[in-house]
């Protein structure tokens, strides 16, 4: 691939786990949080005489030196410019990149046209590329997902958008049978390169049809790949990298997340897409996360700072296939494991992470598994209700409590 | 000899063709909300300038509803154009009186009907669309037979649509993109897939494209612009559409020709894909085999219109009602359709009834819901090769000498397929792993290394034809 892969966020395993660096904390606590939950200031209590307390009160001294400065704009991690943007923005920007880049790129769904999608994520691609590449389909999603998959099959690239993910259960015969299959059972005769994305998750009282986790439904199907975003340096990484990649690549961005705003570099970059994201080393225990639970574990962060504990967050960003190596050496490192997730309680993302977890690194552990996650209920339009179906950052610090006694 | 029609004789063919469908023209006109854009030229792709809005055509109101001046008729822009009113109450029929007659050149013992118009084929042309329904008749009866004794696991016969088949096959072109459903591989019969293919792909052994992934009949070729075969019913539908719209993006002298049965009509890709097509002014044949059956579901417990012709009109796509046993009424139809298709970016369907002369599969006993004599009357009284050999003989073009000897060849070739397929040996046991991604990820060549530790622990039950 001609863009080379940014030394930064995204370097996942590579970057030396064990020794602290001040610039890889600054990365993502310079995003802003949604608007409801505003960053804390905390005072730091006098260290103790204990060596891994006066450690850890080390630690959260410089988080909330870094914190305080968190909104402010700075130099990015790696380079000296680059450009701020909001998540969607990013979207956009990865995808016009690559439409430009090869003329095969050509986007369908539902109003991505003159309307700019629904999200705005195509906003402008339709005066610069034309109606036919960027294509209005009628309502119906297993049959434009089935044109995005014809369409590739004679040598297209379709990004497919589903306006919002729980709709994509209608192309499920699509995805299934044809997406994922025909590479296979054409004999490697037929290459299925589509993407195909949306927004899905909890968002704010969109009521329960609305409000689906899809990617537990989909991590059965052999032969696609599922990534999820989270930051828009990383939306439009993985923007980039799935377009490119001969496999069908299901794109998960969250409705909530789509007005971050960040500061990206410039130049040309992709992100790896099976691999995850270190926000935060640590020592004392391995929080696994994604979407927009990531900033749920790292509010959650600052309190357990405070509260003497150091834990090491992980943006599993690669859903299918999980990134067992990167997750690996933190489980090796600090032998206890929380995964922090939004889907629901049965047959989720995280029920497969714990198994996976527990099959691979069983020695390791210190302690069971603990995995937090959505009740297994249709989320309830009333909005107290449906903020109790999404783990908020108290739970989070109480399930770390009890795994590190 | 017989040749293609000149052009100038062929629009007029057109034309007469156009005139008996009934349909006008619409004319172009921009969407609703972008009055102001010009209707440039379409211009796709790596133009360094900003394109042209591709203004979709929008069909016009039926111009037999015309503007009364008359004020109990007024005339009411609703969104999506002009509609008269009428202060009778009036509910369209269900169903014509009449039922959509259908278009056929060659009666039923064989002979041209007088007045027909069809597309002439030359020798070479007739000869082998002949000589390809007898391979297809007699290389469906061979493989049946190999099922019937265990050699093979499945098949499925298509008996009675040797006529679709092959001749639907030589109207097209070789760059047209084929989606099957599966019981068209005469398609792939004439744009020279051999017998020892299909043998290959039955057997599932090392030789066939497939790497003995899927059940015999779900046949591909992505060299022969043939689709691989999937199970599910009418996916193939928005496929073709897909694949239709990716042809007029890359301006491409071709279109995209899909086939299903009249059960496959039921399925809701079907209505999505019609309406699709017609929408995105995609090129794409609809081909529908309607031939009585569904399994055991008769037509009649299929749906209730006037069959799958009249859907067309629904979504505004053009149609007709073609003999599908009659092999000169499908080139000449699906010809047309073609010319349509492309040179005016519009979907076609058409349907070809027919019949479903075997049963479903092997998997199927049809006696248990149909009548053995109707399905030997339709063997043999309207068999549609039998029909075709008339005319190829009444034009001095094929002999029973001919005749036997293609058959003699056949079997032979046949034969020899399947000894030669079932000696070769499985597909490796990476292959079981391979494909599934572009390079195999981590967590399946883990697997694979646990199903090859667990068959060097029990080497007996694993089988000896498939190599480690």
């Amino acid at each position: 691939m001609a863009a080379r892969i940014h030394g930064g966020a995204g370097a996942g395993a590579a970057t030396a786990l064990s020794t602290f660096n001040p610039k890889k904390l600054v990365a993502p606590s310079r995003t802003n949080l949604p608007a409801a939950r505003s960053s804390k200031r905390c005072i730091v209590a006098g260290g103790g005489s204990d060596a891994s307390k006066s450690l850890s009160v080390r630690h959260s001294q410089k988080l909330i030196a870094s914190a305080a400065v968190a909104t402010k704009a700075e130099t990015s991690a790696t380079t000296g410019t680059g450009h701020e943007l909001l998540l969607f923005e990013a979207l956009q920007e990865g995808l016009e990149e690559e439409m430009d880049r090869d003329p095969h790129v050509c986007v369908m769904g539902e109003d991505v046209g003159h309307y700019g999608g629904s999200y705005k994520v195509t906003k402008g691609l339709a005066d610069k590329f034309g109606d036919l590449r960027v294509l209005d389909t009628p309502i119906c999603e297993n049959a434009f997902t089935g044109m995005g998959i014809g369409a590739a099959m004679t040598g297209l690239r379709p990004v497919i958008e589903g306006m919002n993910m729980g709709f994509l259960l209608l192309a499920f015969n699509q995805i299934s049978n044809n997406c994922g299959m025909l590479h296979y059972t054409s004999g490697g005769q037929f290459t299925i390169p589509v993407v195909i994305r949306g927004p899905g998750g909890v968002g704010r009282q969109l009521g329960a049809e609305h409000s689906q986790r899809l990617e537990s439904y989909f991590q059965s199907i052999p032969g696609i790949q599922m990534v999820a975003c989270s930051t828009p340096y990383n939306a439009k990484g993985l923007m980039k990298a799935a377009i490119r990649s001969e496999n069908p690549v299901i794109l998960f961005e969250h409705v909530l997340l789509y007005n971050l705003k960040e500061k990206i570099p410039d130049e040309e970059y992709i992100c790896n897409l099976e691999e995850a994201e270190m926000v935060r080393p640590g020592e004392h225990i391995t929080i696994l996360t994604y979407s927009r639970m990531r900033y749920h574990v790292m509010q959650a962060a600052k309190t357990l700072v405070n509260k003497g504990y150091d834990p090491e967050v992980i943006d599993i960003r690669s859903l299918k296939p999980f990134d067992l190596y990167t997750i690996g050496n933190s489980v090796k490192k600090t032998h206890r494991v929380l995964i922090v997730e939004e889907c629901m309680r049965t047959g989720g993302i995280g029920a497969s992470l714990t198994a996976a977890i527990n099959e691979n690194f069983h020695d390791y552990l210190d302690a069971p598994v603990m995995c937090l996650s959505s009740q297994d209920v249709p989320t309830p339009y009333a909005g107290t209700l449906e903020e109790w179906t999404v783990v908020q950052p108290a739970q989070i610090v109480t399930a770390v409590e009890q795994l590190c006694q | 000899m017989a040749q293609h029609l000149k052009s100038s004789s062929k629009s007029i063919l057109l034309n007469i063709l156009r005139h008996n469908i009934g349909f006008s023209s619409p004319s172009h006109a921009s969407r609703h909300l972008r009055h102001n854009l010009p209707h440039g030229p379409l211009t796709t792709r790596l133009s360094p300038n900003p394109i042209t809005r591709y203004c979709n055509t929008m069909v016009d109101t039926l111009s037999s509803i015309g503007s009364h001046e008359d004020t109990n008729s007024q005339v009411m822009d609703f969104p999506g154009g002009k509609v008269a009113f009428t202060p009778e109450i009036h509910f369209i029929s269900e169903s014509n009186e009449e039922r959509v007659p259908c278009y056929r050149v060659l009666d039923d013992n064989g002979q041209q009907l007088t007045n027909s118009q069809f597309v002439p084929v030359s020798k070479e042309i007739a000869v082998k669309m002949y000589s390809d329904m007898v391979t297809l008749q007699m290389m469906d009866n061979i493989f049946y037979e190999a099922q019937r004794q265990g050699r093979l696991s499945f098949y499925a016969t298509a008996f009675g649509e040797e006529a679709i088949n092959i001749a639907s096959a030589a109207a097209l072109s070789p760059d047209d993109v084929i989606f099957p459903q599966y019981r068209e591989p005469g398609v792939l019969l004439w744009r020279g897939f051999t017998l020892q293919e299909f043998a290959n792909q039955c057997f599932g052994n090392k030789s066939d494209y497939g790497k003995g992934r899927q059940m015999p009949v779900h046949y591909g070729s992505n060299k022969l612009n043939y689709f691989t075969v999937s199970a599910t019913i009418a996916t193939q539908l928005p496929n073709a559409v897909g694949a239709a719209y990716s042809l007029k993006m890359d301006e491409k002298d071709a279109c995209a020709v899909t086939f299903f049965g009249d059960g496959g009509s039921s399925e809701g890709d079907f209505h999505a894909a019609l309406n699709f097509a017609a929408v995105m002014e995609a090129p794409v044949l609809f081909i529908c085999r309607n031939n009585g059956w569904a399994i055991s579901t008769p037509t009649s417990d299929q749906f209730r219109s006037d069959g799958v012709v009249v859907k067309g009109r629904a979504y505004g796509i053009r149609s007709i009602r073609v003999d599908g046993n009659d092999a000169l009424a499908m080139y000449s139809a699906v010809h047309e359709a073609r010319e349509m298709a492309i040179r005016e970016h519009r979907p076609i369907l058409i349907e070809a009834l027919t019949y479903r002369v075997g049963h479903h599969s092997t998997s199927d006993d049809s006696t248990r819901y149909r009548s053995a004599d109707e399905i030997e009357w339709w063997n043999k009284a309207r068999n549609p090769l039998s029909r075709f050999r008339t005319w190829v003989e009444s034009n001095g073009w094929w002999s029973d000498e001919a005749e036997s000897d293609l058959r003699s060849k056949i079997k032979k070739e046949m034969l020899e397929a399947i000894r030669v397929a079932e000696k070769t040996e499985k597909p490796n046991l990476n292959h079981m792993f391979s494909d599934v991604y572009d390079v195999p990820p981590l967590n399946l060549r883990e697997q694979e290394l646990l199903v090859r530790q667990a068959i060097k622990s029990h080497p007996q039950d694993y089988p000896s034809d498939v190599p480690l």
